[in-house]
C-alpha cells in the first residue's frame, strides 16, 4: 500500500507552485507532476485546487503565462515566475521557515512537559 | 491584463481556460496509456482524479475576478460603516459638497441655456447673423443696434451670394381674439423662406413658403407654435384650416411647428408665426414697417457649403455700399445721411442664436460661475481639512491596519473610495439642488411684461461639467489625507498616538495652508458681494429726479374706435378727465415716451454755435407735477401751448449747460435737425427742470427737451401713454379705471403697469448679482470660519498635554486663550492679507457691473476684511475658550 497522501495546509500550495516555477517555464500538468515527484509522492496535488491557484497567482502578478508548443507537440500554457513572484516566494519562504520553526518549538515544548 | 480587459475578453478567456484544462487531461490520459492502461480505462480514471471539470473552471474564473471585486466591495462596506459611525461628519461633508456642486451646476445650467447651447435646428454651425458692423449708433428708429431696415433686408436677400438662404424675423406682441377674449400673444413675423432655410419641418399641416410672403399679401396665413397648438387647440388636427383672429383679421391656420423649435431668440418663445407682408393688412394699410430709417428685422443666413463666416462677412462688406446707397432715407440732414451711407454689413456666427439675454446677463453669469467656482474651492478645502482632522483622529486605527498587513496602496484606495462615495452622494444631492436653484433664478429674471422661457433640461455638457467638478473635488480632498497617511510609520504612530506633547508642525502645515487659502478666497468673495450689494443700493436709492412710488403707467389704444384726426384731441381730453375723476387718482399726464422704460427719441439740436443731439419727449401740462420733478426756473406747459402757438420747450439742467453755458436759458431758442415727420423747427425755452434719468437708471444724464403734447410734430396718435399718480394701492387702481372707461367706451384697449416695478425689473441683473453674490459671499465666509474653527479645535486637541502642563505650572486661563488665539490670529492675518491683494487684482473684472462705485473702493475692502476677521476670530475663540477650561489633571491623563 502506498503511503497516505497528505492534504496541504492552506496557503502552502501557492508556495510550492512558486518554488517549482523557479526552474523555468512550465505547464500545469508538469507542475503537478513535479510537486509529486519532489515530495516523493507524499503530496498529491488535486487538479481541482491546482488550476484555481495558478490563475490566482497569475492574477496577482506572481506568475506570467504564455502559450507555446509543449514536448508532446501540442500547444500548452506555460507559467513562469515574475520578479514580483520571486520576491513573494522569498518572503513567503522566510515566513514558512519562521512559522515551522515556531511550531516545532511549541510542539517540542509540549512534548518536553508531558514527558 | 486589467480587469476591464478581462471583462470584455470573456469569450477568449473561456476558450483559453478550456484549452489549458483539456491539455492537462489529454496529457494525463496519454501517460496512463503509456503505462499500460487501455484508453477507455485511462480516460475513466483521469476523469475521476480530475474531479468535476465545471467546478474547477468556476474556481478558476472566480480566482481571476474575486481579487479586485471583493476588495472593492470590502472598501465600500468599510466606508459605509465608518459613515454610520460618524453621522455628523458625514452630513457636514455631503452637505458642503452638495452646496458647492449644486451652486456650480445651477449657474452653469443658466450659462449653458443662455450662452452655449446651439439653436434647435439642423446644422446650426452653418447659420450666421447678418448685422451692421459695429452696430447702428442711433440712426433713425431702432429697437436694437444690430437690426436692419426692411429695404436693407430686401437688398440683402436679393444680392447676397454667400448664403444658400437668408431669413429675417421680429418678435412682436399682437392682440389675438376679440373683445373680452382678446389677449396678447408673441408673434414671430418671418419671411417666406424662414422655416425652409432653418430646415424646420411642420409637425402638422404646412409651414410658410416663399409665396406666403409677397408684397400686399391680402389673405395671410398663420403658423402655430407647438405649445399654443397644445394649450389653445388641445393638439387637435382640426385646428389646421380654422381661423385665428389677429388684430381683428381672420388668419387661416396653416400648420404647427415641431415641439423642439422655440424660435431663434434665447429666452423668448413665440406663440404664433405670421409672414412679414401681413403687417400691412394687420396695421390697416400702414406701410411704416417698410420705412428706410426703421430698423427692426433680425437677419440670418445659412452659409453655402464651402463658405466660412469670414468669407461671407467680406462678401457682405463688398456689396454693402450699393445697398445702403440704394436705400437712403429722405428728410434727414446731410450729415446724418453720410453716416447712414457708411454703414456696412458683416456676418457673425449664429449657431447659438441671438439673445438680449446674452448681452444683458452674459457677464453676470460668467462672474457668478467664477464666484461659485471659488465657493466650491473653499468647500473642498474645508472637506480636505475635515478629512485630515479625521484622518489624524484615526491614525491609530490605520497604523494597526498597516501593522496587520494591509498595504499602503489599499489604505489609499480605501481613502479614495470614501471620497468617491461622498462625491457621488454630494453630486446627486447637488444636482437636485441645482434644479431648484436655477428655476428660482429664472423666475427671478423673468418679469411680468416679458416672462422668461429657458429650456433648462439636463444635457451631456452639464453632466460632464458636474462630474468634472465632483471628480476634482474628490481628488482634492481624497488624495491629500491618503498621501499623508501612507507616509506614516506604523510603529511610532501606535506608540505615540494621542500622547504627543506638542503638535508636529510639519504634519499640520497643509491644514494651515488650506485655512489661509480659505480665508483669502472668502475675503475676495465678500469684497465682491459687498461691492454688488452697495452698487445695487446705489441704484435703488439714487435720486432719479422723478417720483417712482405710487405711479401707475397706462397704455390706452383707441385704434378700434376709428376716430378722425380732428376728433382725437377732444376724445383724449375726455378720457383723461374720466381717469382724473376716478376715486384716488391725484393727477394724470400723457407722454410720448415712458422714462427709463427702455425707449429713447433723439433729435439733432443747434443753438447758436453749439450743435449736438438731445432726447425729446412730448408731454401734457401736468407731467412734472405728476412725477414731482421740480421746475427750477420758468413755467410749466399750459393750455395755451397749442398746435398753432410758438413751439415751447422745457429743458433739463444738462441741456441748459450744454447749449447755453452759464447764461440764463429762459427765453433762448434752439433749432432741431430735420427727420421724417419731424421737420426742422425752432423752440423757445420756457422752463428748466432738475436733471432726471432718461433711458435707464444706469445711464448718464443726457441733454433733454420736453415739448408740449399739442405740439407733437407727427400729430396726435390714436393711442396714449400716461403716468397716473395715486395714493391708493395700484393693484386695484388699474382695474377700477378699466371698469370706468369700459362702461363708456368698451372698444378702448388698455394695459396698466406699476412704474416702480417696471424700474425694478430693469435692475434685475443688478439685483441678481447683489442677491447671489451676497449669498455666496456669506456662504464662503461661513465655510472659512468653520474651517478655521476645525483647525483651531484640532490644534487644541493635539496640544492638550502641553496646555495641561502649562496650566499645572501656573499658566492662567487668559494666557492659554492668548496661546491658542495667537495661532488663529496669525492664520487670519495671513489669509486677510492675501485676500486683500487678490481682491485688488480681481476687482477689475467686476468694475463694469458696478454703479457709482470704484472696484477698488477702500471702504468696501476694509469693511469686508473687518467683518471676516471678526467672524473668524469669534469662530476660533470657541475652542480657545474651551482649552482654557481644561482640567490640567484630566488633560495630562488623557490618551
Amino acid at each position: 500500500m502506498p503511503p497516505p497522501k497528505n492534504e496541504l495546509p492552506q496557503g502552502t500550495l501557492d508556495l510550492l507552485i512558486l518554488q517549482v516555477a523557479t526552474l523555468g517555464p512550465i505547464h500545469g500538468y508538469a507542475i503537478a507532476q513535479r510537486i509529486q515527484q519532489i515530495s516523493r509522492d507524499a503530496v498529491q496535488v488535486l487538479q481541482g485546487s491546482l488550476y484555481p491557484a495558478l490563475h490566482r497567482l497569475e492574477n496577482k502578478g506572481f506568475l506570467a503565462s504564455e502559450w507555446k508548443d509543449s514536448e508532446t507537440g501540442r500547444e500548452a500554457k506555460f507559467y513562469r515566475l515574475t520578479a514580483k513572484g520571486r520576491r513573494q516566494l522569498k518572503s513567503e519562504t522566510e515566513n514558512w521557515h519562521r512559522l515551522s520553526e515556531a511550531v516545532g518549538l511549541i510542539l517540542g515544548l509540549v512534548k518536553g512537559e508531558s514527558s | 491584463m486589467t480587469w476591464w480587459q478581462r471583462l470584455f475578453k470573456k469569450k477568449e478567456q473561456e476558450k483559453r481556460l478550456d484549452a489549458e484544462l483539456r491539455f492537462h487531461v489529454e496529457y494525463q490520459v496519454s501517460e496512463k496509456i503509456r503505462g499500460g492502461m487501455s484508453e477507455e480505462e485511462a480516460r475513466r480514471t483521469t476523469r475521476l482524479e480530475f474531479g468535476g471539470m465545471q467546478s474547477v473552471k468556476e474556481d478558476c474564473r472566480s480566482a481571476r475576478s474575486a481579487a479586485w471585486l471583493e476588495s472593492t466591495l470590502q472598501d465600500i462596506r468599510y466606508a459605509l460603516r465608518s459613515f454610520r459611525k460618524s453621522p455628523a461628519f458625514t452630513i457636514a461633508v455631503i452637505g458642503t459638497l452638495a452646496l458647492g456642486i449644486g451652486a456650480n451646476t445651477a449657474i452653469f445650467q443658466l450659462l449653458d441655456a443662455v450662452r452655449l447651447r446651439s439653436l434647435p435646428v439642423p446644422n446650426p454651425r452653418e447659420l450666421a447673423n447678418i448685422r451692421i458692423r459695429g452696430g447702428n449708433p442711433g440712426f433713425g428708429i431702432s429697437h436694437d443696434q444690430y437690426q436692419l431696415t426692411y429695404p436693407i433686408w430686401e437688398q440683402t436677400r436679393d444680392h447676397q451670394t454667400a448664403f444658400s438662404g437668408v431669413l429675417a424675423w421680429d418678435l412682436q406682441g399682437v392682440r389675438v381674439g376679440q373683445r373680452a377674449q382678446a389677449r396678447r400673444m408673441q408673434a414671430l413675423f418671418v419671411n417666406g423662406d424662414f422655416f425652409r432655410t432653418l430646415e424646420v419641418f411642420p409637425s402638422q399641416g404646412r409651414l410658410f413658403a416663399a409665396q406666403d410672403d409677397q408684397a400686399g399679401c391680402a389673405t395671410p396665413g398663420v403658423v402655430l407654435s407647438h405649445g399654443i397648438w397644445q394649450s389653445e387647440f388641445g393638439g387637435q388636427a382640426s385646428a389646421i384650416g380654422s381661423r385665428l383672429m389677429v388684430f381683428d383679421h381672420p388668419l387661416e391656420i396653416l400648420g404647427v411647428t415641431p415641439a423642439r423649435f422655440s424660435g431663434l431668440e434665447v429666452g423668448r418663445d413665440f406663440d404664433i408665426a405670421i409672414p412679414i407682408c401681413a403687417l400691412e393688412v394687420l396695421r390697416s394699410g400702414d406701410q411704416g414697417f417698410k420705412r428706410r430709417d426703421y430698423s427692426w428685422l433680425t437677419v440670418m443666413g445659412r452659409l453655402k457649403s464651402g463658405w466660412t463666416v469670414a468669407q461671407a462677412s467680406d462678401h457682405l462688406q463688398a456689396i454693402s455700399p450699393a445697398m445702403f446707397e440704394a436705400t437712403v432715407p429722405t428728410g434727414y440732414s446731410a450729415k446724418s445721411l453720410e453716416r447712414f451711407k457708411k454703414f456696412r454689413l458683416e456676418a457673425v456666427s449664429g449657431a447659438t442664436g441671438v439673445s438680449w439675454l446674452r448681452t444683458k446677463y452674459d457677464r453676470s453669469l460668467w462672474l457668478l460661475l467664477g464666484i461659485t467656482g471659488l465657493v466650491l474651492l473653499i468647500a473642498c478645502a474645508n472637506l480636505a481639512n475635515l478629512m485630515l482632522a479625521r484622518a489624524s483622529a484615526r491614525q491609530r486605527e490605520f497604523a494597526v491596519r498597516l501593522a496587520l498587513g494591509a498595504s499602503r496602496a489599499r489604505l489609499i484606495r480605501h481613502g479614495l473610495c470614501e471620497s468617491l462615495l461622498f462625491t457621488v452622494a454630494g453630486a446627486g444631492l447637488g444636482l437636485a439642488l441645482a434644479g431648484t436653484l436655477s428655476t428660482t433664478i429664472v423666475s427671478f429674471l423673468g418679469s411680468e411684461a416679458s416672462p422668461l422661457h429657458l429650456d433648462l433640461g439636463i444635457d451631456w455638457r452639464m453632466l460632464a461639467f458636474t462630474a468634472g467638478v465632483s471628480l476634482i473635488a474628490c481628488l482634492v480632498f481624497g488624495l491629500v489625507p491618503a498621501f499623508q497617511l501612507s507616509q506614516m510609520d506604523p510603529g511610532s504612530t501606535i506608540k505615540s498616538a494621542g500622547r504627543g506633547l506638542t503638535a508636529s508642525r510639519e504634519r499640520f502645515s497643509i491644514q494651515r495652508l488650506l485655512v489661509v487659502m480659505q480665508i483669502s478666497v472668502s475675503l475676495v468673495l465678500l469684497v465682491g458681494a459687498l461691492l454688488f450689494v452697495r452698487s445695487f443700493r446705489n441704484l435703488t436709492t439714487l435720486d432719479t429726479g422723478f417720483r417712482q412710488k405710487g405711479i401707475l403707467l397706462g397704455y390706452l389704444d383707441f385704434t378700434q374706435l376709428k376716430l378722425s384726426p380732428a376728433a382725437l384731441k377732444p376724445f383724449e381730453q375726455e378720457v383723461l378727465n374720466e381717469i382724473r375723476n376716478t376715486p384716488h387718482v391725484d393727477s394724470v399726464a400723457t407722454t410720448s415716451n415712458i422714462i427709463v422704460g427702455g425707449g429713447m427719441w433723439s433729435l439733432g439740436v443747434r443753438a447758436g454755435a453749439v450743435a449736438d443731439a438731445a432726447r425729446f419727449t412730448w408731454v401734457s401740462p401736468d407731467h412734472f407735477k405728476t412725477l414731482e420733478t421740480p421746475i427750477l426756473n420758468g413755467r410749466d406747459f399750459n393750455a395755451n401751448d397749442t398746435e398753432g402757438a410758438p413751439k415751447v420747450a422745457i429743458v433739463n439742467q444738462t441741456f441748459a449747460h450744454r447749449f447755453f453755458g452759464d447764461s440764463d436759458p429762459l427765453g433762448k431758442t434752439f433749432r432741431t435737425a430735420p427727420e421724417p415727420h419731424y421737420p426742422e423747427a425752432e423752440y423757445q425755452v420756457i422752463g428748466v427742470i432738475k436733471d432726471t434719468k432718461y433711458f435707464s437708471i444706469r445711464s448718464v444724464i443726457d441733454p433733454m427737451v420736453y415739448g408740449a403734447a399739442d405740439q407733437y410734430p407727427p400729430g396726435r396718435n390714436p393711442w396714449a401713454m400716461m403716468y397716473i399718480r395715486s395714493s391708493a394701492p395700484l393693484g386695484s387702481l388699474g382695474p377700477a379705471i378699466k371698469q370706468r372707461l369700459n362702461a363708456s367706451h368698451p372698444a378702448i384697449a388698455m394695459e396698466f403697469h406699476d412704474f416702480r416695478r417696471q424700474i425694478e425689473d430693469g435692475l434685475i441683473a443688478e439685483r441678481l448679482m447683489a442677491a447671489l453674490s451676497g449669498f455666496f459671499g456669506a456662504l464662503a465666509a461661513l465655510l472659512a470660519t468653520i474651517g478655521l474653527y476645525g483647525v483651531i479645535a484640532y490644534l487644541v486637541v493635539r496640544r492638550r498635554n502641553e496646555i495641561g502642563i502649562r496650566m499645572a505650572l501656573g499658566a492662567s486661563r487668559r494666557q492659554v486663550i492668548r496661546l491658542v488665539m495667537s495661532e488663529a490670529v496669525l492664520l487670519i492675518a495671513a489669509g486677510v492679507g492675501i485676500g486683500v491683494i487678490g481682491s485688488l487684482a480681481l476687482a477689475r473684472t467686476a468694475s463694469a457691473l458696478l454703479f457709482d462705485l470704484k472696484a477698488h473702493d477702500p471702504l468696501t475692502l476694509a469693511a469686508a476684511a473687518v467683518l471676516l476677521a471678526t467672524v473668524a476670530a469669534l469662530g476660533s475663540y470657541l475652542p480657545a475658550h474651551r482649552a482654557s477650561r481644561l482640567d490640567p489633571m484630566a488633560a495630562l491623563h488623557y490618551e
